[in-house]
């Protein structure tokens, strides 16, 4: 397979950001590309906000995704979102949760979150899809599943099949939690195919 | 490097490759202490069953009790964060005299751009400084296989070896080829060999001259070393690179000739003025120090490096492409936005400590771990940090240059693991040197910023066994602290009482702040009552704001909304708990005088 990219996953340490990369890679792999993948651990996880950056295509060099050469980013909190743009080239595309999670200075009513914020995408006209991916986990039945919602909607943008997700999902989720992220999956799955 | 493979191809993280390389080596005894970004590297080797893992108070323990295992003949793995390897310095530039009888390896994990350190020191100058050789790998397939090179020199040299990795080796996921585990074994025994193990003047010595002689093999080795090796491009541009560097290298520029150094020191000279002869224009490209450029340099090498690469932070191939070419790689400026800091979690026990302590207007002397995190606001109760132990000193050195104008304005803080760690010599010195120092000991029963390793004070080893379990008010006693006293951190107006009072104490005192950590598992399955707001009985007054916890945010409205609410005229918004996030430690609740925030079951 000749295909290649750069995906860069973003948000707030807490949220399955490491996970919902992880069965992404996975999926490549089955695929049979070459996987690489860049995380931070440590004082970068205690809600802080994190990135995690993953790369594939038939040879990878570098870890890292540079600014600039980000193709997809997959941003779990709308703020977030934002703070990463300048990953961002001309065609990427960006998956938005677009529930907040406040910072301390805003939490504590020092600063206000800023209105409007993913104005800053549109017009700019990255192609974007936006939507509440805690509401969507919320009506799953498990609000951690927001981590998987996500990546089925990664899912669409990408060249594999979808039942290697819901393989790799059944090899490597515990059985406890199986059931619910395959379901939060779908979900997203079907997210991504009604707006285009 | 990825390889076709007939066996199943793994995809591990540069840890997990390095545990998996020294058990295929034949490690038999491992030693470490947690540090980001190595911690994992034991976490892993522990679970093969021949192997001996611990975690050590400290990395000087764990590099000497390595040393010993060595002395006896086993294969050994002592790992730890740059930070850790100044801790074991002292065991290490001597253990380069000693030399080995089964292979040591010493796994150093920098952290370029302090994603979760104090520093960013470049550990390439200790193999310069301590006379050892160390190896770089660029990956995990690379680190896998690094490992097994490390023993073969380490026992064929008779040398320790560093392994350098970073961050983005350590914590970088790639394919690796399984690999089988070597059939070569040691049978540990002991053998006497004062000449070389015991290193006092005379011995140490005859042991430099041996030194000399080994790096002068080592530079030699170097020469012919497979991983020192020379990939020809285009010729114009040459790259002398190694480690991370040499993958960003290959990014940013693929057509380049590159000379990738897996061996970092001592260095192939020949090579590198036989490849500076054959480009037109050299470059080093280096994280952090200009350490290849200096002994370039000092060859007489005219070349280009720290005069256009950065040298603080971490590279990436648009930093490397941009110095060298003036590319810019980045269409979009950066936007401002509020910053979004790490936090303690919801029901941490250090935010109770913490506010409680914000109230005494003292200095406070801190140190390495979670409760680092106290520094920012609300609490904003920390006011330094240098290194592990070094609160619990340095509050004693103020004492003494203060003199009775201090007493009272000052306390150390340091957590469990830090205080087995640094901590208890401080604490020897305060009582020995006689000042009236208060350490509170941040006693959350775990390493918790690593991601919760057990240490000698919970009561468990790395395999989650029982062990014996360091009682701290036994051991303040015998240290000779008169008084030593342990509070509940979520009482906090309890804990404010004994902490107004063991600060203004005129003697040495310690304050155990005991309740455990809200990720341990045990507290993870442990089923949490969840606080919530009233809100109609909230008046905005923002004080369980002041703690800073995740679980509890500001809810600003206007005034129709308010006026719906019941709210007077002035009242701009309300508190709201997060019930998904709340951990129900009850610390808001307590500071709530308008009972607007109670547990969810008395609704």
């Amino acid at each position: 397979m000749s295909e290649q990219g750069n995906i860069l996953f973003c948000g707030v340490g807490g949220q399955g950001i490491l996970l919902a990369s992880e069965v992404t890679a996975y999926s490549l792999l089955a695929a049979g590309m070459d996987v690489r993948k860049s995380e931070v651990h440590g004082m970068a996880q205690r809600g802080g906000s994190v990135t995690a950056h993953l790369r594939y295509g038939d040879k990878v060099y570098s870890p890292l995704i540079s600014p600039g050469e980000a193709d997809i980013v997959v941003a779990f909190e709308m703020m977030e979102a934002v703070r990463y743009l300048p990953y961002l080239h001309n065609d990427s595309k960006m998956i938005v949760n677009t529930h907040k999670i406040l910072p301390p200075a805003i939490a504590t009513g020092k600063m206000d979150y800023p209105e409007n914020v993913l104005d800053e995408l549109t017009s700019r006209d990255i192609h974007l899809k936006a939507f509440d991916a805690f509401e969507i986990a919320r009506r799953v039945g498990e609000v951690r599943a927001v981590n998987i919602v996500m990546v089925g909607v990664l899912s669409s943008y990408l060249p594999i099949d979808g039942q290697v997700y819901v393989d790799v999902m059944n090899e490597r989720i515990p059985e406890k939690f199986r059931d619910v992220n395959i379901k939060a999956f779908q979900e997203g799955r079907k997210l991504a195919a009604q707006t285009g | 490097m990825s390889q076709s493979n007939s066996e199943k191809t793994l995809w591990l993280s540069g840890n997990e490759a390095i545990a998996r390389g020294a058990w295929q080596a034949g490690v038999t005894v491992a030693s470490g202490y947690p540090g980001t970004p190595s911690t994992e590297i034991l976490e892993n080797l522990v679970k093969y069953d021949d192997v001996y893992c611990e975690w050590a108070p400290n990395e000087k323990v764990a590099l000497e009790a390595a040393l010993g295992a060595c002395f006896a003949g086993a294969r050994v793995l002592a790992t730890m964060k740059h930070v850790g390897l100044n801790v074991a310095a002292d065991p290490l530039f001597t253990s380069s005299y000693t030399g080995v009888r089964g292979g040591i390896v010493i796994v150093n994990a920098d952290d370029p751009e302090m994603h979760s350190s104090q520093n960013e020191q470049d550990n390439r100058n200790y193999a310069y400084a301590a006379k050892l050789p160390m190896l770089e790998p660029c990956d995990p397939a690379e680190a896998k296989e690094f490992l097994k090179t490390a023993y073969w020199l380490s026992e064929g040299y008779d040398t320790p070896v560093i392994v350098r990795t970073t961050t983005r080796i350590a914590h970088v996921k790639g394919q690796v080829a399984p690999g089988e585990k070597s059939s070569s074994s040691v049978s540990p025994e002991i053998v006497k060999d004062a000449a070389k193990f015991v290193m006092l003047p005379a011995n140490a010595r005859n042991r430099r001259k041996f030194v000399t002689e080994r790096m002068k093999k080592l530079s030699d080795f170097a020469e012919t070393f497979p991983e020192n090796r020379i990939e020809w491009g285009d010729g114009t541009r040459g790259f002398i690179t190694s480690g991370i560097s040499y993958l960003y290298v290959k990014e940013a520029f693929p057509e380049a000739a590159v000379l990738k150094l897996g061996m970092v020191w001592p260095l192939p000279e020949k090579m590198i003025r036989s490849f500076a002869e054959q480009v037109d224009e050299l470059f080093i490209v280096e994280e952090l120090d200009p350490f290849l450029e200096l002994h370039i340099k000092a060859m007489g090498i005219r070349c280009h490096g720290k005069d256009l690469i950065p040298a603080e932070g971490e590279l990436n191939p648009a930093v490397i492409r941009k110095a060298i070419t003036g590319e810019e790689s980045s269409k979009f400026a950066p936007v401002a936005l509020p910053p979004r800091p790490p936090n303690m979690c919801p029901g941490c026990p250090h935010r109770g400590l913490f506010y409680a302590l914000s109230k005494q207007k003292v200095f406070v002397a801190g140190d390495i771990g979670c409760y680092t995190l106290g520094f920012l606001p609300p609490l904003s109760s920390m006011d330094s940090c240098v290194c592990m132990g070094a609160g619990v000193s340095a509050v004693h050195g103020m004492a003494k240059a203060l003199g009775e104008e201090g007493m009272g304005k000052e306390v150390a803080v340091i957590g469990d693991s830090t205080f087995v760690h640094s901590g208890i010599t401080g604490l020897i010195n305060i009582v020995y040197n006689d000042s009236y120092s208060t350490v509170i000991i941040l006693d959350n029963r775990i390493t918790a910023m690593t991601g919760q390793q057990p240490n000698a004070s919970s009561g468990t080893n790395i395999k989650g066994e029982p062990a014996q379990m360091l009682n701290f008010e036994e051991l303040c006693r015998a240290i000779g602290v008169k008084h030593v006293i342990t509070v509940n951190p979520h009482e906090m107006s309890e804990t404010k009482k004994v902490l107004k009072e063991e600060i203004n104490r005129p003697e040495p005192s310690v304050v155990i702040s005991r309740a455990p950590c809200v990720l341990i598992p045990s507290e993870k399955k442990r089923v949490k009552v969840p606080y919530w707001t009233k809100i109609e009985n909230c008046t905005g007054c923002k004080a369980c704001l002041g703690l800073g916890c995740p679980a509890i945010h500001w809810v600003p409205v206007t005034p129709e909304e308010g006026a719906k609410l019941g709210f007077k005229e002035k009242q701009k918004g309300h508190s709201e708990i997060s019930i998904e996030l709340c951990n129900g430690c009850g610390q808001c609740a307590e500071l709530c005088k308008f009972d607007a925030i109670t547990i969810k079951e008395d609704k």
